[in-house]
C-alpha cells in the first residue's frame, strides 16, 4: 500500500549508511519525520476531541433513504 | 458551437437524529428547511414546465402516477441568493444558483453547506433536549444507500447526445482519481469480511451498473440522460451528472466543475479524440478501488491506460483548445491547477492530502491506524469517514482540518458567507435572488426559468427566464432599483 512504501522512504533516508555527513542527515531526516508524525498527533488529538461517542452505535445507527 | 457554461450542483444532504427513537428523515429534512425559511413566504416551486421523465434519446416513458413531495406539504423555497432549498427523497437538497465559473460554484456549493448548518443552528432551538440533529455532505450510509451530488451544465443543445455520451464517458470514468471523496467500504455482496472495510477513491462508483439511462435511483448510469433543461428547449441542453461525489476540498469541487465543463466545450466544438473505453463500469470501479491509481484499463483502440494517462489526453487536448479558442486568465488557472494534480497524482498521490478529499481522508485513517493499533474494520474508522462530512464548523473533520490550516483553501470565508445571501450577478439567478429578497409577498410561484408575480391584479403575472445568462446584474438592476413594488416591476418589463 503506498503508505507503507511512504514509510519505507522514510526509513531509508534516516536508516542510511555510516559517516559524520550522514548522521546530520540522518538526524534531519529523522526530524523532518518526527516533526510530521507530532503535527499528525495534534491533528489527531484535536478530531478526537469532537469525534462523535461510541463509534459502533454510532455507524451502526447512521442509515439513510435512497435518493437520487 | 460552445456556449458559455453555466453550472450548478445539487447535493443531497444524509441526516440523522441522535435520542429520538421516531425520527422521520423526511420531515426532519423539511423542518431543518423550513425553520431557516423563517419569515421567507413559502414559494410554491411551479411544476407546470418540468417534465422528469422525458429522455435525452428521443422517447417519453410512461409515468407513474404517485404522490410528490410537493403534494404532501414539504419545505420548498427558493433563497435570496437564487437557490432552492428542499425535500428530496428523504434527504434535504440544496440546488445552487446558476453561477458563471467554476470558482464561482465554489463559492456558493460551500454557501450551500452554511446555510445547512444555519439551518441545524435554528432547528436545534425548537428540538426537545436531548434530541440531536446531523447533516453530512456525502454520498452513502456505508449499508447499501446512496444519495447523490449532481452537477449541472449548460451545453449547445445541437451537440449530438452520442457525442456526449463518447467522449464524456471516459471522462467521468478517470476524473475519479481527483473528485472522489474517499470512503472506507466496498458495497456489494462479497464472500470475504474484508471488502466491507476496504478504501476507495470514491462514494459513489459502487452504485453505478450502467452506461447510459434515465434512472437516478437505482441501475444507475454514468452519463444520465434526463432531459430538462429549464431554459430555452430548442437552444439548450442541461446536462444532469450523477456520478459524481459531494466534495468538502475547494480544489476537488473547482476542478471537478471546471475541468468537466472545459471537457464539455471541447465536446461542443469536435476537439477530442475518441478516447472511448471497453467496459465504462468495470473502469469506473476498477479507478476507484486502486488507492495507487495506477490501475490500467482497455480502451477500445487497443490501449490500456491509467486513470491519470487518460486525463493527460484531455489536459493535452484543453491546453490547445484554450490558448486557440478561449485564452482567459480563468482558463489558464483552471489548466494549470489541473496539470499540477494530475503531475502530483503521477508522483505521489498521497501528498495531496490539503487538496483532495480521498486523500485527506486516506490520511487521517493511516495515522489512526499507526497511533491506535486499528483494524480496517474498526468502527472508529468508520466513523471517521462519516464525521469528515459533518457540516458543523465546530464538529466536521473537514472543517477541523480548514480551521487548522491544513487545506488548501481557493476562496475567502467572506465570500463564502456572502454567498448565503447575494447571488451570482452573472445569471439569471441575480434577477430571481433579488425578486425574492425585495418583494418576498408578491411572489406566488417562481422555477429556474419563471417568476409568478402577484401584484394585487386579477391575473398573476408570469415572466419567463428561458435565458440563463439574462436577468442579470447589468440587465436588471436599474430596473430592480426603480421599481419599489412588483407591480411596477412587471410594467417596467413588458414595457
Amino acid at each position: 500500500m503506498p503508505q507503507e512504501q511512504e514509510q519505507r522512504r522514510i526509513q531509508r533516508k534516516s536508516g542510511g549508511e555510516a559517516g559524520a555527513g550522514d548522521d546530520a542527515g540522518q538526524i534531519r531526516a529523522t526530524s523532518k519525520g518526527e516533526k510530521l508524525k507530532e503535527e499528525m498527533d495534534e491533528i489527531l488529538d484535536e478530531i478526537d476531541s469532537v469525534l462523535e461517542e461510541n463509534a459502533e452505535e454510532f455507524i451502526k445507527s447512521y442509515v439513510q433513504k435512497g435518493g437520487q | 458551437m460552445a456556449i458559455p457554461k453555466v453550472v450548478g450542483t445539487e447535493t443531497e444532504y444524509g441526516i440523522s437524529a441522535t435520542g429520538s427513537p421516531d425520527f422521520n428523515p423526511v420531515l426532519s429534512s423539511s423542518l431543518l428547511i423550513s425553520t431557516y425559511a423563517g419569515s421567507l413566504r413559502r414559494i410554491r416551486w411551479d411544476y407546470e414546465q418540468e417534465s422528469p421523465l422525458r429522455d435525452a434519446r428521443g422517447f417519453e416513458p410512461v409515468p407513474v402516477r404517485e404522490p410528490s413531495d410537493e403534494d404532501l406539504g414539504l419545505a420548498n423555497v427558493i433563497l435570496p441568493n437564487g437557490a432552492r432549498y428542499y425535500v428530496d427523497h428523504a434527504h434535504p437538497e440544496y440546488s445552487t444558483p446558476e453561477c458563471a465559473s467554476a470558482r464561482q460554484l465554489v463559492i456558493h456549493d460551500k454557501a450551500g453547506e452554511r446555510v445547512l448548518e444555519r439551518s441545524l443552528d435554528e432547528l436545534l432551538r425548537v428540538l426537545p433536549a436531548g434530541q440531536r440533529i446531523a447533516v453530512y455532505k456525502n454520498n452513502s450510509d456505508g449499508k447499501g444507500n446512496s444519495y447523490g451530488a449532481h452537477e449541472n451544465y449548460l451545453v449547445d443543445r445541437a451537440t449530438p447526445f452520442a457525442s456526449l455520451v463518447r467522449d464524456l464517458t471516459p471522462f467521468l470514468v478517470s476524473r475519479q482519481v481527483f473528485t472522489g471523496a474517499g470512503k472506507l467500504g466496498w458495497e456489494g455482496a462479497w464472500d470475504d469480511e474484508d471488502h466491507y472495510h476496504r478504501f476507495q477513491l470514491t462514494q459513489r462508483a459502487d452504485f453505478f451498473e450502467a452506461e447510459v439511462g434515465l434512472e437516478t435511483t437505482l441501475r444507475r448510469p454514468i452519463i444520465n440522460t434526463r432531459d430538462e433543461p429549464h431554459a430555452d428547449p430548442d437552444k439548450y441542453r442541461r446536462l444532469h451528472v450523477i456520478v459524481g461525489d459531494a466534495n468538502m476540498m475547494e480544489v476537488a469541487t473547482y476542478l471537478k466543475v471546471g475541468t468537466t465543463a472545459l471537457a464539455l466545450s471541447m465536446i461542443e466544438d469536435e476537439f477530442l479524440p475518441d478516447l472511448s473505453l471497453v467496459n465504462p463500469v468495470a473502469a469506473l470501479h476498477e479507478i476507484s478501488r486502486d488507492v495507487t491509481c495506477t490501475a490500467r484499463v482497455r480502451l477500445m483502440d487497443g490501449r490500456r491506460l491509467s486513470a491519470i494517462q487518460i486525463q493527460w489526453e484531455y489536459l493535452d487536448r484543453a491546453k490547445k483548445y484554450v490558448e486557440q479558442e478561449d485564452p482567459s486568465l480563468e482558463n489558464d488557472e483552471l489548466v494549470t491547477r489541473w496539470e499540477a494534480v494530475l503531475g502530483a497524482l503521477a508522483e505521489d498521490p498521497l501528498s495531496l492530502h490539503r487538496e483532495l478529499d480521498w486523500v485527506a481522508k486516506h490520511r487521517l485513517l493511516e495515522a489512526y491506524r499507526e497511533r491506535d493499533g486499528l483494524a480496517w474494520s474498526d468502527p472508529k474508522l468508520h466513523l471517521v469517514d462519516l464525521q469528515y462530512h459533518d457540516v458543523r464548523r465546530d464538529k466536521g473533520l473537514y472543517q477541523r482540518l480548514a480551521a487548522g490550516g491544513q487545506v488548501e483553501r481557493l476562496v475567502t470565508d467572506e465570500e463564502i458567507e456572502r454567498g448565503v445571501m447575494v447571488p451570482p450577478e452573472e445569471t439569471r439567478a441575480y434577477f430571481r435572488g433579488r425578486c425574492i429578497a425585495k418583494y418576498p409577498d408578491a411572489i406566488a410561484a417562481a422555477s429556474w426559468d419563471s417568476m409568478i408575480f402577484d401584484t394585487g391584479r386579477e391575473a398573476l403575472q408570469r415572466i419567463p427566464m428561458r435565458e440563463p445568462l439574462r436577468g442579470t446584474r447589468e440587465h436588471v438592476s436599474d430596473l430592480l432599483e426603480r421599481a419599489p413594488d412588483a407591480a411596477t416591476l412587471v410594467d417596467l418589463l413588458r414595457s
